[in-house]
């Protein structure tokens, strides 16, 4: 038991380890070609992002968006189901959070009107998630083609009802709220002052809890899983297919439109057009680096928001590009040596088992 | 162990020879030194239990795999971890168990894919019919040129592959369980179609679990046994007995019908109505009753066409039958797995002809399924997660899983039912095929059930699990069970059941008492050449 616990670690840890290092060699000869040098420039990366409390309360509220999608594309794929909608539900979510946050009076309680805001973000990312859900088990249309249209058609409808209706003048983005903001958590520590950082990164890792639990150890985590695995074998375990992809999508939407809340309700209090940037598609690396697995999604998400940031702190000597090369290294690297490591660890471990 | 089986007289003549051969995946050692000498110009049947190595071994032939250790050679030259060009540009020619043609194309484009023969830059199809209809008549393998894949019978496609082979210009022949998916006249046909390519100057080599078809067609017979060769047999002096004692090391009871009855099923109710037929009337007694059921096949048409049946607490109905004439929708639509179009079935006098999988699980349908890798089992779940497959309702409490429960449950199971490795944890892929069933009937036997319905319980496991899954059948049924029984295996059907029924296109054409069954009449009916209207 202990042994075999212990090759599933090495599994799961040693193959984003070889595509760390091999990204880390690619971006060695990135850095020399710009004649810099890389010793100098990986300090100042890690100086910008974790090496300082600014910069690393940055590198919490860039991580803590990227769980949220992190997680609901790996929810997704759990269920066989390749979500690629998380951009436009992270936004529906921030959206309704808004909307009802501007809504709220400023005397309401502030604990309720968080928590009204919350469910009005799993809301507007459910409701994204489940026209896919819906489409795919009526209809049989493909979840990829859907969330994709989606994406498009969700983003453009709500950057319009900003625009038309609830921009404040010379801006792209809403009125403030009236209640429901997250407070930072420079107001608990004072270092991380300055730092978006807020309490949203608590609620992402209940998430990340709850997500475990649901797919490990509850009952519709297990037929999730088997219809993600074998679809005809959970349905000969009586297991309604069609019904788990509708959930899974729901859920998956859900928790991408949590993440919404992030910049709402922890951020800039109000909804800007495209304030997703990209951390939806981005959550599909996550996913995918994280192994499905929602500490994996954790870890991935700490890392690649230390990219992000890390690419402002070295912007003087190298192109912030360079960590998006960076990243896409590393999502290749991911990608395949995953089976190789695997069976290279594999065969060093026979002489010991034979 | 005796010293390595070789052949009689010089080496000249060898087609294969392969010595010492190693090969390990992960912590399974496939081979472990196993050898194998095959003559040119015989037929040889490669047999062993499930995860002896066949298949290893006759991968490292075709060049899929490479050998860990050892040496090979093919007429005389060295060819120790070819590539399967190598292999296939040195004759050598592999007809795996699952058929691997392409169904949207014509036999003739499936059978010279890869070498077409062409018109200045355009695929000649006319050359190609031409092409395989000369071959075709060549070999006495018949096939139409011009029809569909898709639009073939399964033993229209297994010629259709070895076809393919031979096309290629292959002189040895490597068939991976030939027989698996035909009806006793198609076997008939293979065999002779086999016998004239060894007399034309071919070799082909047999993997077969089929100890009467080893006897029957083959010349010599290698046995092996956990990865190593264990014996090198004359098939013209030897018995099934003495084979199966070498594939498992030890002495076998193979089933037979005296033992059947000897387990005194059939001391219990009412002989007269066991064996006879249904009774309308017997709604009270039948465990489960099935009238005029019509389920729908894929491509719309009526693939079961009302069929109509009861069986009683303590009787195995044996249905027999061609694949592919229905078998697998009824027993699906029986499941729950595949929608009623109309009839009515109902399960100890409960209608349960709307009911859901689950629903009729816990109305006491048990189900072993036709396919363990695509239904029976998550292959990447655990023995003890796989345990619980269908019964998670009952393993989970407010809708978490009952963790201690699951895994004391399994502790059981895989104790009762010899399940090994013993662990709990080993995901079923890394079982072999014989425990990957045990698993299935663990779970679908070790629960309260009344009813059972086995689809070829025993397809692809070895002779020990076999004579280990036909004594749980016979066991459910000394314990007033109802069982229907779907095996491509007339023997299997002969031996268990207490009634048989030949399904024929959709329809039960024949049901008769054992009695008066045996494998000329069930044949005939089985291939529809004699049907009358049945109940």
């Amino acid at each position: 038991m202990s042994s075999r616990f212990r090759e599933n670690i090495e599994e799961a840890l040693f193959p984003p380890l070889v595509a760390l290092l091999v990204a880390l060699i690619c971006g060695d000869l990135l850095i020399m070609s710009y004649g810099q040098s890389p010793a100098i420039v990986y300090r100042l990366l890690l100086e910008g992002t974790w090496g300082n409390a600014y910069g690393f309360g940055q590198v919490l509220y860039k991580a803590t968006t990227l769980i949220f999608t992190g997680l609901a594309v790996s929810l997704g794929i759990r269920a066989g189901l390749f979500n690629v909608g998380a951009e436009s539900q992270l936004a529906a979510g921030g959206f309704l959070a808004a909307l009802l946050g501007l809504a709220l009076s400023p005397s309401m309680p502030g604990i309720l009107a968080v928590f009204l805001c919350i469910i009005a973000a799993i809301i507007g990312g459910a409701i994204v998630g489940a026209i896919p859900g819906w489409l795919k088990v009526r209809f049989g249309a493909h979840e990829v083609i859907v969330t994709i249209m989606l994406n498009f058609i969700v983003l453009a409808l709500l950057n319009y009802i900003v625009a038309a209706k609830l921009h404040v003048p010379e801006t792209l983005h809403t009125p403030e709220i009236g209640n429901g903001g997250l407070a930072r958590l420079e107001s608990f520590i004072p270092a991380f002052h300055g730092s978006a950082a807020n309490l949203t990164i608590v609620v992402a890792l209940i998430a990340a809890a709850l997500t475990w639990i649901y797919l490990f150890k509850s009952r519709r985590g297990y037929e999730m899983r088997a219809v993600g695995l074998q679809p005809e074998a959970a349905e000969y375990g009586g297991v309604n297919v069609g019904a788990t992809w509708m959930r899974a999508m729901v859920l998956s939407g859900a928790i991408a439109g949590l993440g919404g809340i992030n910049y709402v309700l922890g951020y800039k209090y109000y909804y800007e057009e495209g304030f997703a940037g990209g951390s939806g598609f981005l959550g599909i690396a996550v996913a995918l680096v994280g192994r499905n697995h929602p500490l994996g999604v954790v870890l991935a998400a700490l890392f690649f928001a230390t990219l992000s940031q890390g690419g402002l702190a070295i912007h003087a000597f190298v192109p912030k590009q360079m960590v998006e090369v960076l990243q896409g290294v590393v999502i290749l690297a991911v990608a395949m040596s995953v089976p190789e490591v695997r069976a290279a660890l594999r065969r060093a471990r026979k002489p010991a088992t034979a | 162990m005796t010293a390595p089986p070789t052949a009689m007289g010089g080496r000249e003549n060898l087609a294969i020879r392969m010595e010492g051969i190693d090969k390990t995946f992960g912590s399974v050692r496939a081979n472990r030194g196993a050898s194998l000498e095959v003559r040119s110009g015989e037929i040889h049947a490669l047999v062993g239990e499930n995860g002896a190595g066949k298949s290893t071994l006759m991968k490292i032939l075709g060049g899929l795999q490479k050998p860990d250790a050892g040496q090979m050679e093919v007429n005389g030259r060295d060819v120790t971890g070819w590539s399967t060009s190598d292999a296939i540009a040195a004759g050598i020619g592999v007809v795996h168990q699952h058929f691997m043609l392409v169904p949207t194309l014509t036999v003739a484009e499936n059978i010279v894919l890869g070498m077409e023969p062409r018109n200045g830059i355009q695929f000649d199809y006319a050359k190609a019919v031409a092409d395989v209809q000369k071959l075709s008549a060549d070999t006495g393998l018949a096939v139409s040129a011009d029809s569909k894949v898709s639009d073939l019978s399964v033993g229209e496609a297994q010629r259709v592959e070895i076809l393919k082979t031979l096309f290629r210009g292959a002189k040895i022949l490597v068939l991976d369980e030939p027989t698996a998916v035909l009806s006793p006249p198609e076997v008939r046909e293979l065999w002779a179609v086999l016998r004239k390519l060894r007399d034309a100057g071919g070799t082909i080599v047999l993997i077969t679990h089929r100890l009467d078809e080893v006897i029957e067609i083959s010349d010599v017979i290698t046995v092996m046994r956990a990865g190593q060769t264990v014996d090198r047999l004359q098939t013209s002096d030897t018995t099934p007995a003495q084979i199966a004692r070498a594939m498992v090391g030890r002495d076998v009871v193979l089933s037979s019908r005296d033992e059947a009855s000897a387990l005194g099923a059939r001391t219990e109710g009412d002989d007269a109505t066991v064996g006879s037929g249904f009774h309308p009337s017997d709604d009270m007694t039948s465990a489960i009753r099935v009238n005029d059921l019509v389920v729908m096949g894929s491509r719309n048409t009526r693939a079961v066409d009302g069929v109509t049946f009861s069986i009683r607490p303590g009787e195995i109905l044996g249905i027999a039958g061609v694949e592919g004439n229905g078998q697998t929708e009824l027993i699906e639509a029986l499941a729950g797995l595949r929608p009623i179009a109309s009839g009515l079935m109902r399960v100890n006098g409960h209608d349960v002809t709307a009911e859901n999988v689950s629903e009729r699980r816990d109305a006491g349908v048990s189900h072993i399924p036709e396919d363990r890798h695509r239904r029976g089992l998550i292959l990447d779940y655990s023995v003890a997660d796989n345990l619980v497959l269908g019964l998670q309702g009952d393993y989970s409490r407010r809708g978490i899983l009952a963790g201690t429960r699951i895994e004391e449950n399994a502790q059981k199971q895989i104790e009762t039912f010899d399940i090994r490795p013993p662990s709990k944890e080993l995901p079923a892929r890394a079982l072999s095929g014989g425990n990957q069933q045990k698993v299935v009937i663990a779970r679908e036997m070790g629960r309260s059930f009344s009813i059972l319905l086995a689809s070829q319980p025993t397809r692809g496991v070895d002779v020990g699990a076999i004579e280990f899954i036909h004594s749980q059948l016979r066991e459910a049924r000394a314990a007033g069970k109802a069982v229907l029984l779907i095996s491509a295996e007339l023997k299997e059907i002969l031996a268990l059941a207490d009634r048989v029924a030949v399904m024929y296109r959709g329809k039960l054409t024949k049901v008769m008492p054992i009695e008066s069954a045996d494998e000329e009449t069930l044949g005939e009916y089985m291939t529809g050449s004699r049907s009358e209207s049945a109940a």
